[in-house]
């Protein structure tokens, strides 16, 4: 028995249930929902500790035996995901405290934070493939009504195409699970990647892969199914915003993560070449969206898409060393890009505002918070020694080794842009003068205190402290990523350890 | 019956399809709901009909005799059904919640968050 793979969904879950049944008072919430959120850090190292250790985790749900059974699978790529799970929830619990109006916290905001969080640790530690389904289905469900508190336009509209496309993806998800159920007649990942490889036909294998990419393309926000993100990820209250930036996309690339190197590797030259020009194509459109944007969160909502690219592009190079760079990169990507949305609405608390030409000014009245917004600003361009260079680095190195030289000088490019809109970010935020039309500078000048500051300021400064130790610690985060790849590239070490159970 | 059933899971998706594409929000929702549906449907016919066959097992004996109808498609469905019909109560209230926010119908007036 290995309680540490249950715990990180039940935690949430049970924390969510308390937190309903503790709809009137707020205040037991609000404690309720950073203890947890330790908790579900604590188990999160735990588990990640255990899957070093000890390789795979598996259980069984009900015991019954696998493939007969739904199980639930860690290997170190889901214990990473879990840790950043972790991570991002308490940060951004801390960060709620201070940022949610109230009214939205008396409408449940906590008790969808924890769905949201269940699903998202669901979805990373089931190993079965319609599980898979029902805990996206969680995951949205929460997002779609975190999204909508509030009942603004700009959250209904962009909440409408929102909700359309994820529910899409999801049908084909169900739509690609029924077939692959009707080619093998199993629904445990362990078992389809086992019986797809003994297969006559791999002809209609591919078939149903690429629903899997779509469906999952459209969830992490690939080209040509990203336009739902930036019409959305705006409109929320920030820490919504910063929790989905984090999170939701990279729920759809470990997905992809998953199936392409468990279950559909039976013609790799095919699926992953359209992976790789997809992804390139992401990375390129992603950042030259955010070029064309003046407004502090979309232009770091299209950073999202392109920075997806980079993530894809580890997967669809698959060598190992390009997979130990997506998997180095969803570490660094996961953290810089919620900091990022966090110092946003740092910015909009002082000067009440997204849109640029309406900011101003705040390095000289907070340089504090300016080198805050640096440090992950600098890491996401991936200039060293914060944790995107190294990101950037492996993936780089990995498309010179495969010799795929126009879409690894793509990669570049595409660094050198994002460098380019968050230099565009600094100098409007924080060097130029504030603008004359800007009446209330109060807060900026620190007239007005805020009886919350340090929940705003806490995670930022956690959030920067973990980009900069990844920076620092390199080669044992490198060491990390290059376990987890070599547990994807060896499928058979997954079978082994779902259906090798079984038989003892 | 396969092939009819196959040919209604096709124009199922294609009406689905089809009003989603619409401009106003009801039909978007209408679209929504037929393609939970098609969908469900596909996994029915795709992993096999069979009919006047339940998976029961005779008294002393550990396996069903004989061809019997696969149970697990029906349980999957079965859950895509009640998950359908949560998400898609929350969409019925969404454009209900958006046409009073918005004041309109018609899709191409929602285009504020876009550019």
């Amino acid at each position: 028995m290995n309680p540490e793979l249950t715990l990180p969904i039940l935690i949430p879950l049970l924390a969510g249930a308390l937190s309903v049944a503790l709809w009137r008072s707020v205040r037991y919430q609000r404690i309720l929902a950073v203890l947890s959120t330790v908790l579900l850090l604590a188990a999160s190292v735990w588990l990640l500790n255990s899957t070093v250790d000890q390789g795979f985790l598996v259980m069984e749900m009900g015991s019954w035996p696998a493939p007969f059974s739904i199980v639930f699978v860690a290997d170190i790529l889901s214990a990473i995901m879990i840790v950043l799970t972790g991570i991002i929830g308490l940060a951004i619990a801390i960060y709620s405290l201070a940022s949610t109006p109230s009214g939205h916290e008396k409408f449940g905001y906590f008790p969808l934070m924890h769905l949201l969080l269940a699903g998202v640790a669901g979805s990373f530690l089931t190993g079965d493939i319609f599980n898979l389904f029902v805990w996206f289905e969680v995951m949205l469900l929460a997002s779609f009504a975190l999204l909508t508190l509030g009942g603004e336009r700009a959250q209904m509209e962009g909440a409408i195409k929102y909700v359309t496309l994820n529910l899409f993806s999801s049908a084909i998800f169900l739509s690609a699970v029924g077939l692959l159920y009707g080619t093998v007649g199993t629904l445990n990942m362990a078992d389809i990647a086992q019986k797809v490889a003994t297969l006559e036909d791999p002809g209609m294998i591919t078939v149903i892969s690429m629903l899997f990419m779509v469906s999952f393309g459209i969830k992490a926000a690939a080209f040509p199914l990203f336009f739902w993100l930036p019409a959305s990820y705006h409109t929320p209250q920030v820490a919504v915003s910063a929790l989905f930036a984090g999170l939701l996309t990279k729920v759809g690339v470990y997905a992809l993560y998953r199936v392409f190197t468990l279950i559909f590797t039976q013609d790799v030259e095919y699926t992953h070449t359209i992976l790789l020009w997809a992804a390139a194509l992401t990375m390129l459109t992603g950042v030259l969206g955010a070029a064309a944007q003046f407004e502090f969160r979309r232009i770091l909502s299209f950073h999202i898409v392109s920075q997806i690219g980079y993530m894809i592009l580890g997967l669809a190079l698959f060598t190992p060393l390009a997979i130990i760079g997506g998997v180095f990169y969803i570490m660094h990507h996961i953290i810089v890009k919620t900091n990022l949305f966090l110092v946003s609405g740092i910015v909009y608390r002082l000067l009440g505002s997204y849109e640029l030409k309406d900011l101003g000014g705040v390095y000289k009245h907070k340089p504090v918070l300016a080198l805050l917004f640096l440090i992950p600003a600098l890491s996401l361009a991936g200039i060293p020694p914060l944790s995107g260079f190294f990101a950037k680095f492996v993936v780089i190195r990995a498309g010179l080794e495969a010799e795929a030289y126009v879409v690894t000088g793509i990669a570049l490019l595409v660094g050198l842009l994002t460098l380019y809109s968050m230099i565009k970010i600094w100098s409007e935020v924080f060097w130029k003068k504030t603008p004359e039309h800007v009446e209330d500078l109060s807060r900026l000048k620190g007239e007005v205190k805020d009886t919350h500051n340090w929940a705003y300021y806490l995670p930022v400064v956690g959030l920067a402290a973990c980009t900069l130790f990844i920076g620092m610690n390199g080669q044992p985060i490198y060491e990390l990523a290059e376990m987890a790849a070599e547990q994807l590239m060896n499928p058979e070490l997954y079978i082994k350890a779902v259906l090798g159970g079984a038989q003892q | 019956m396969e092939s009819l059933m196959a040919y209604v899971v096709g124009i199922l998706f294609a009406a689905a399809i089809y009003m989603m594409l619409r401009r106003s929000i009801v039909k978007l929702v209408i679209g929504l709901m037929i393609l939970s549906n098609a969908a469900n449907l596909l996994i029915f016919v795709v992993s096999g009909m069979t009919r006047g066959a339940p998976p029961l097992i005779p008294e002393g004996a550990d396996a069903p005799l004989g061809t019997v109808a696969d149970p697990l498609p029906q349980a999957l469905i079965l859950t895509a059904i009640v998950i359908a019909f949560g998400v898609l109560a929350f969409a019925v209230v969404l454009i209900r919640r958006a046409y009073e926010v918005v004041g309109t119908d018609d899709l191409d007036q929602m285009k504020d968050t876009d550019t």
